[in-house]
């Protein structure tokens, strides 16, 4: 034993990780003992222990242990966890979801005043950020590891730092949310948490970029996987769009409290800049990463158009940057700046189907498998509710368009279609593939992929008409004048018409839960009791075939 | 590895790159798709040139149109201003009782009450005026106040338990919740009330309720429980009731002497749409 650890050379994130830990331990028990805030107190409490626990695992992983050899394994721990995390905060988020869906439909049956944390404005945003950042977060973190591996033919840099990347964001996920329930909120739309978890995610996201940069550095390939550069994109304008959208004065160090630099309506332009990028960089561009390893993958086809995914990859990060405005039309926001929001976001389209032509097409040639392989439908279904929710955007962003629908339930189906359509099943597709590689086990049932792909689908279908209808009806409400110039609806008339639409879509919502339940079920069931599987020497290439 | 090969199905090459098995075929951009990015950024150019776009160092490029969303908007409310203002006039220069004879007036006047009605009125009397407990329903034709328009017209204008220094004014006693009367006197006390509404009520209780009821109800809802409008007491035989019909309600409001706030909407609202939703409430139903 002594033998191991002297020959072990010093690494440096057997250095930085547990000082991150401790310093983290240090500050968490410093909030929790001089705080005046009772939450605050709580978030230390909290962040304390998953630094307790953390430090603890980190102990018992790696104290005395001779390091794995990175040069014959890759590192496929750490993306089962991430695999196991994202489905647990899935169900935990579209449930969360169901539930708010159900206090918009019944109001006065989900309001419990005495409990404050079971408002509609606390549930709502942990339900936005448990499904995007909680469980979108974990599907990315999980598959960039499996895919940049895989494709550079390398061990993941960084030694452990992976799992510090794992278990810090989780534990920001973990305060994040438990600061909503507990009330504490910035106030910008996906973008809640406070300075203090701010500033612990952009820790964990410099690792996180560490990680993937050092593997792209030290890969065996010639060149880099179109995979890789969506993965890129995504982790390097993250940490921009994160890091400049929060930055703020805190009240006190020892309050949850703090003040945005910006004001006014350039502090709304940061926040939709911030806000619009979330969605194209994180649901798109990362979730496109995924698209790009796990179609060809699955269908076993080349990628239809390299040339394709080299123009719609800059087109697609260089337009959407200037989308934002378009949250922002008819506001006081200046009309050059809502004229450049609308405009790019038209160019956009293209770019935007550019990754939906590759996605499908590659299924040329291998279009007889959706018929049989409900896994894969799953993930070409994903790319077309992909291309319709980029069609529907570009075209919600006209001027004439958005001053109907904007502030209605239009917005949140288009937003649900992309949601549930694309990144949710996306994600799906990508873990019904990953578990069985990753657990060397058999698919438990493919009968049980195809009951949770119709029941979902006829969930989102419920979801997105239900909201269409709504939005419009909404939108039309609104703006209805009768002969004498007077409003034709007051509000509340429009509030009691969109009751049964609220009930169509907490119906949708509660069969897309009820899909996801049956993939929980069929993977736990592949896990525990699965026909073991030799895996095939495509899907995992021994790292030793070709290692020096 | 690095072999370039065709593709049996599609007969394209492939780049010659591999990556854990996955290769990419070196298709050309489709056309269309081209085609449409090209007319997207021509349309988005042509789109700058006319409407305001780019910044500059002191403002911005104006576009040929030198379109301006504010002045659009303004020029919409004032002309949905200069369409109303002469039935506005019209309105604001009539008497209560000439709107309601005149069917041009009214109509337009029931739509402003309509219209101010479910912005102001909607969230405690309900969407159809048909109230709830505590709030009135302005459809029947029970009134605290005053059903004549120009009753409406003053509780509108200056509220019940308002800030307004000329509201609308009256305080029950919180018999029970006060000490005032014994519990067992509030109890004979509902039994009154049950049997001033017509129902069915504990006959002696009644009898011994008699003199209470004289010494502190008959002041304000009169000798014969009839009530008085000029304090807001409501009448007790009509079997309607704001906080309840039950025993329990009766007896929850004897004990509590609940009284709700309405708003003065002076200032809040002009005149003229006062005047509206007076003449509105007073159709809606139960107007005097």
């Amino acid at each position: 034993m002594q033998a191991d650890v002297q020959q072990a050379p010093w690494r440096f994130d057997h250095f930085f990780i547990p000082v991150v830990l401790f310093l983290g331990f240090a500050a968490a028990l410093t909030e929790a003992a001089r705080s005046p805030d009772a939450p605050m107190v709580a978030q230390g409490w909290i962040f304390a222990a998953c630094m307790a626990f953390t430090g603890i695992w980190y102990m018992w992983m790696y104290a005395g242990r001779t390091p794995a050899d990175e040069t014959r394994t890759y590192a496929d721990g750490v993306v089962k966890a991430g695999v196991i995390a994202a489905m647990f905060w899935g169900i935990a988020g579209m449930l969360v979801g169901v539930i708010i869906a159900l206090q918009l439909s019944f109001p006065s049956l989900f309001y419990l005043p005495s409990e404050a944390w079971t408002n509609f404005g606390r549930l709502r945003p942990l339900h936005t950020s448990a499904v995007i950042f909680a469980f979108g977060g974990n599907v990315l973190i999980a598959t960039s590891f499996y895919v940049v591996q895989r494709t550079c033919r390398a061990h993941l840099f960084g030694g452990s730092l992976s799992w510090f990347v794992f278990w810090g964001y989780n534990t920001f996920i973990v305060l994040a949310g438990t600061g909503y329930l507990l009330g504490i909120s910035e106030g910008r739309e996906y973008a809640e948490p406070e300075w203090y978890a701010d500033i612990w995610l952009t820790i964990v996201w410099v690792c996180y970029l560490v990680t993937f940069l050092g593997t792209l550095i030290k890969r065996k390939e010639p060149h880099i996987y179109v995979a890789n550069w969506f993965y890129l994109a995504f982790i390097a304008t993250i940490a921009v769009l994160h890091i400049v959208n929060n930055l703020s004065m805190p009240v006190s160090l020892l309050q949850t409290q703090s003040y945005s630099l910006f004001s006014g309506v350039q502090d709304a332009l940061t926040q939709w800049w911030y806000g619009h990028n979330a969605v194209g960089f994180f649901l798109t561009a990362g979730f496109l990463g995924i698209m790009y390893y796990f179609i060809p993958k699955r269908a076993e086809r080349p990628v239809y158009s390299y040339r394709l995914s080299i123009i719609h990859f800059w087109s697609l990060i260089f337009i959407y940057i200037w989308a934002g405005p378009h949250h922002l039309l008819y506001t006081a926001l200046p009309e050059w700046a809502q004229t450049l929001g609308m405009t790019f976001s038209i160019i956009l389209w293209m770019p935007s189907w550019g990754g939906m032509i590759n996605g499908l097409m590659t299924l040329s040639g291998a279009w007889d498998k959706l018929r049989t392989d409900p896994v894969l439908r799953m993930l070409v279904v994903s790319v077309a509710f992909y291309g319709m929710s980029t069609f529907e955007g570009p075209v919600m962003s006209v001027k004439a368009v958005n001053a109907l629908s904007h502030y209605t339930n239009w917005t949140v189906g288009h937003v649900h279609s992309g949601a549930l359509g694309w990144v949710g099943y996306v994600s799906f597709g990508a873990i019904y593939c990953l578990v069985p590689w990753l657990w060397k086990k058999r698919l438990y049932s493919n009968a049980l992929v195809e009951w949770h792909f119709w029941i979902s689908t006829l969930g989102i279908v419920l979801y997105i008409t239900s909201m269409w209808v709504a939005g419009i009806m909404q939108g039309l409400m609104w703006r209805a004048y009768n002969d004498f110039g007077f409003l034709e609806y007051a509000f509340v008339e429009v509030v009691e018409a969109m009751h049964p639409y609220y009930i169509i879509r907490a119906v949708g919502g509660l069969m897309y839960l009820g899909g996801a339940l049956i993939m929980v079920f069929n993977l736990w069931k592949t896990v525990r009791n699965g026909v073991p599987v030799a895996p095939a020497a495509s899907v995992t290439p021994a790292l030793t075939a070709e290692a020096a | 590895m690095s072999k370039k090969e065709v593709d049996d199905v599609s007969g394209t090459e492939t780049t010659g790159h591999e990556w854990d098995g996955i290769k990419e075929l070196n298709t050309p951009l489709p056309r269309w798709w081209l085609g449409i990015l090209y007319a997207s950024i021509v349309w988005a150019i042509s789109y700058w040139i006319v409407y305001p776009a780019w910044p500059t160092l002191s403002g911005y490029t104006p576009g040929l149109l030198n379109h301006s969303q504010r002045d659009e908007v303004m020029s919409d409310v004032a002309a949905l201003k200069s369409a109303r203002a002469g039935q506005e006039q019209e309105l604001a220069n009539s008497s209560l009782t000439e709107i309601q004879r005149n069917p041009d007036m009214l109509q337009f006047a029931m739509a402003a009450g309509r219209a101010a009605f479910g912005d102001n009125c909607v969230p405690c009397h309900g969407a159809g005026g048909q109230g709830a407990r505590g709030y009135p329903n302005l459809n029947d034709d029970v009134w605290l106040w005053g059903g004549k328009l120009a009753d409406i017209q003053h509780t509108i204008t200056v509220g019940v338990r308002s800030a307004h220094p000329g509201t609308r004014q009256s305080q029950m006693p919180a018999f029970g919740r006060d000490g005032i009367l014994k519990p067992e006197q509030v109890d004979d006390l509902s039994e009154y009330a049950l049997k001033l509404s017509g129902r069915g009520a504990d006959a002696r209780a009644v009898r011994r309720a008699g003199s209470l009821f004289t010494e502190n109800c008959a002041a304000c809802h009169g000798a014969d429980g009839k009530g008085n409008r000029s304090l807001g007491a409501p009448n007790l035989t009509d079997n309607e009731a704001l906080y309840g019909k039950t025993r329990e309600d009766i007896r929850d409001q004897i004990w509590n002497g609940h009284g709700g706030v309405m708003p003065t909407w002076n200032g809040r609202l002009s005149a003229q749409e006062i005047k509206a939703l007076a003449v509105y409430v007073h159709n809606l139903g139960g107007g005097e």
